[in-house]
């Protein structure tokens, strides 16, 4: 299990639970429980939670599947620097929004969930993970052809005099049995 | 569509039979707790949401009843083997049984949704009758509980008016096991996210245990008997219609109409999920024995790319091409196993696995038989279990398509078809193959290579060199490669892999491909396999539904995708 990047289940645990705990305080908002501020208060905590944990952070190895339409929210959450990037930070904001929601039936089952979520981010952040932002990648346009350009009209430089009179071992080893150039395949010239 | 249609008309039975049934049951149940006369006094202070957490509970014994059937690969695998009558339709949907694993738990987490909502209802119901002191029938029947000479006739389970709903959960059977069951579920559903499982499959194959704390929980649910109904007796002496309106004279002695009695629901969870416990149970035993049964291996050959090939031997297996077996190495991870295509045929007197380094496990056994210990690590096999592959020789003609290491499964059918050339065999129905190979980088050809190598010399020396068209295709190919295979370009082998037959470069391009086997075949049942990423399956499932004639004598192509 050495290669585990727990951060990575406990991005798909928090948001589970934000979901959980949304949906609890509709009820109990809804239905107006006994004490259903406290569902009121989970709403908002859940869409918190919601929208910090969409984006997915950067696996250190591989390649990393986004969410749909995840950069959008990786902007603003890159903003907020050291506060999003260190687990340690976001284990202690887990587990201290889950304790409100933890007085009311319909959301403990959010308070239970976001907790776990919270302690499998805090074992991620004792093993150094860190939240890296997935960057798109520039569009680099490959230049077809950018380097082909015109034909040289000029040959190339005749090397200085003294070179030209006592060529090296390679160059007559490398050059042709005398005559001009053979092409191993039969080139033709495709001048448009 | 229509093609689709005709290739998985048995799938969509069935899902729509499954689908069928939840609905019916949910309707069923539904109807029966907001209707029934015995629930008359309950719904008072529940209203509707009594019936829509019975129902929701209804359909939840039976989806955690069937989602432990999939999952038992050796009942399966049985199944399979017996109908190996049937035609190939028949036995499809048995392939299919982790997608339908799948749809069982999101229903499973529908339902829960829906049940967990109407007991939250059901509780705050229940609290505020209690504490309401209007003198309604609803704070009537609450206060039932207070005369003990009636004994155990409660309604109301919120026994005064300062107990918290939050206490009456935690302090319920029925509350804390249900808490701990959904907390089991939701961490099984979301470490089983394709993201975890595909990256991190140990983590998901761990955390899904918890089902046994699930069922277990599933099975105590009901013991409380917090779900009460008006007893037979009572309605016989005070039925609700007759009653319910006179709730304040009930007390008095002269009234006909006396205090209603109330009994629990028995649990009924445990009479759905025993068969499907016990079945598992036995599957795990099963699995259990076969892999005490001592693998001997023969051979360990490292091929280039961190390919390892163990070759095996245990008595009494027997496998099919293209089957699977799972492998479990104790001395690495006791309590793994993980799933490997077989690459040899059957004809063949051991039984072998090609491995790649892709993850923790992977890697490590990889790393142990390097080092070559002496004793060689102990290797724990369960299987063979089928597949898909085993269909390849019923068709006349078989197109087979297998990307990077999903060439596995193709390896074994190629060596069958050796050996069944070699001893003449007359039950090769297969007249025709085209194998398709795409491949990222060429150190991983090494140790298919040989394998095509002798294929080639066999096929001249019987002379049917046509009985194997098969084409390789290079897809991380770079300017340099491509201007080697330019400058080699009238070598009779491929500089690449040795080949006769010459190594292309980029994808295929499928719609030529298909069109050319439809016109070579014009009447012919074309089979095609593919071992391979899903948007290859895509456009290959396009490509056969766009090329079979709507004619069914003329040419068919059936697309069969192997997944793990």
């Amino acid at each position: 299990m050495g290669q585990i990047e727990w951060a990575m289940w406990a991005n798909e645990q928090a948001l589970a639970s934000g979901l959980i705990l949304i949906t609890g305080g509709i009820v109990a908002t809804a239905g107006r429980f006994t004490q259903w501020y406290f569902g009121a208060y989970s709403i908002a905590a859940g869409v918190l939670i919601c929208l910090l944990e969409y984006p997915r952070g950067k696996r250190k190895k591989g390649s990393t599947m986004e969410r749909c339409g995840q950069k959008y929210l990786t902007t603003v959450v890159k903003l907020f620097g050291p506060l999003t990037r260190n687990y340690y930070v976001r284990a202690v904001l887990h587990f201290l929004l889950s304790v409100p929601a933890g007085f009311l039936l319909a959301t403990i089952l959010g308070t239970v969930c976001l907790v776990i979520a919270s302690v499998i981010y805090l074992l991620a952040a004792i093993r150094g993970e860190q939240w890296t932002p997935i960057e798109p990648k520039p569009k680099e346009r490959p230049q077809v052809g950018g380097t082909i350009k015109q034909p040289p009209t000029n040959p190339p430089a005749r090397p200085p005099v003294e070179v030209r009179k006592k060529p090296s071992v390679d160059e007559e080893e490398a050059a042709s049995a005398g005559g001009p150039q053979v092409n191993p395949i039969p080139v033709t010239d495709e001048v448009v | 569509m229509g093609n689709w249609l005709a290739n998985h008309w048995l799938s969509v039975l069935f899902l729509v039979s499954w689908l069928g049934l939840n609905i019916f049951m949910f309707v069923y149940a539904f109807l029966k707790y907001e209707t029934s006369e015995k629930y008359y006094y309950t719904r008072e202070i529940l209203g509707t949401a009594l019936a829509f957490a019975r129902a929701s509970a209804f359909c939840l014994n039976f989806n955690s009843m069937m989602i432990l059937i999939p999952v038992c690969r050796n009942l399966l695998s049985f199944l399979r083997g017996t109908c190996s009558f049937c035609n190939r339709t028949l036995r499809k949907p048995l392939d299919h049984n982790l997608i339908f694993h799948k749809l069982v738990a999101y229903m499973i987490c529908i339902f829960t949704a829906i049940h967990v909502i109407a007991h939250l209802f059901n509780f705050e119901r229940y609290s505020r009758s209690h504490q309401a002191m209007d003198g309604s029938l609803a704070s009537v029947l609450s206060s039932l509980s207070h005369h003990e000479k009636e004994g155990d006739s409660w309604l109301n389970p919120i026994q005064s008016p300062n107990t918290t709903v939050l206490y009456a959960t935690f302090t319920s059977v029925a509350g804390l096991t249900g808490v701990i069951a959904t907390t089991a579920l939701v961490l099984m559903v979301t470490s089983a996210m394709e993201f975890i499982r595909r990256n991190y499959f140990e983590l998901f194959w761990y955390t899904h245990h918890l089902f046994i704390v699930y069922i277990i929980c599933l099975g105590i649910h009901g013991l409380g008997g917090i779900v009460r109904g008006q007893t037979e007796k009572s309605m016989g002496e005070s039925h609700p219609y007759n009653c319910s309106s006179s709730f304040l004279e009930w007390d008095k002695h002269e009234w006909s109409c006396t205090r209603p009695h109330f009994v629990g629901h028995p649990p009924e969870s445990w009479k759905w999920i025993l068969a499907p416990i016990t079945l598992y149970i036995f599957e795990r035993m099963l699995r259990f024995y076969r892999s005490q049964q001592k693998v001997v291996i023969t051979k360990v050959v490292l091929h280039p790319s961190k390919v390892l090939e163990l070759q095996m031997r245990k008595r009494g297996f027997s496998m099919e091409v293209g089957q699977y077996i799972f492998v479990n190495c104790p001395s690495i991870s006791f309590l793994e196993w993980h799933p490997f295509t077989l690459t040899s045929a059957p004809e063949e007197e051991f039984f072998s696995i090609h491995i790649r380094a892709a993850g923790d496990w992977t890697d490590n056994l990889i790393r142990t038989f390097e080092q070559q210990h002496s004793p060689m690590p102990r290797i724990e096999v369960d299987g063979p279990f089928g597949t898909v592959s085993e269909d390849v020789f019923q068709y006349e003609v078989a197109v087979l398509v297998g990307a990077g290491i999903g060439v596995t499964p193709f390896a074994s059918i190629l060596k069958s078809i050796w050996y069944k050339f070699q001893r003449a065999d007359n039950k090769l129905k297969t007249q025709k193959i085209y194998f398709y190979w795409i491949c990222r980088e060429t150190g991983a050809f090494a140790w298919f290579n040989n394998l095509l190598n002798s294929l080639e010399q066999e096929m001249e020396a019987l002379g049917k060199m046509d009985f194997l068209n098969y084409r390789l295709f290079l897809t991380g190919w770079d300017s340099n490669i491509a201007g080697h295979a330019a400058l080699n370009f009238d070598k009779a082998t491929d500089i690449l892999t040795g080949l006769k037959q010459k190594t292309s470069f980029g994808r295929p391009m499928w719609d030529n491909e298909f069109s050319r086997i439809a016109a070579a075949h014009p009447k012919s049942v074309v089979g095609v396999f593919l071992c391979g990423p899903r948007s290859l399956a895509k456009s290959l499932r396009k490509c056969c539904q766009r090329y079979s004639s709507l004619d069914p004598r003329k040419v068919q192509f059936y697309f069969n995708k192997e997944t793990f």
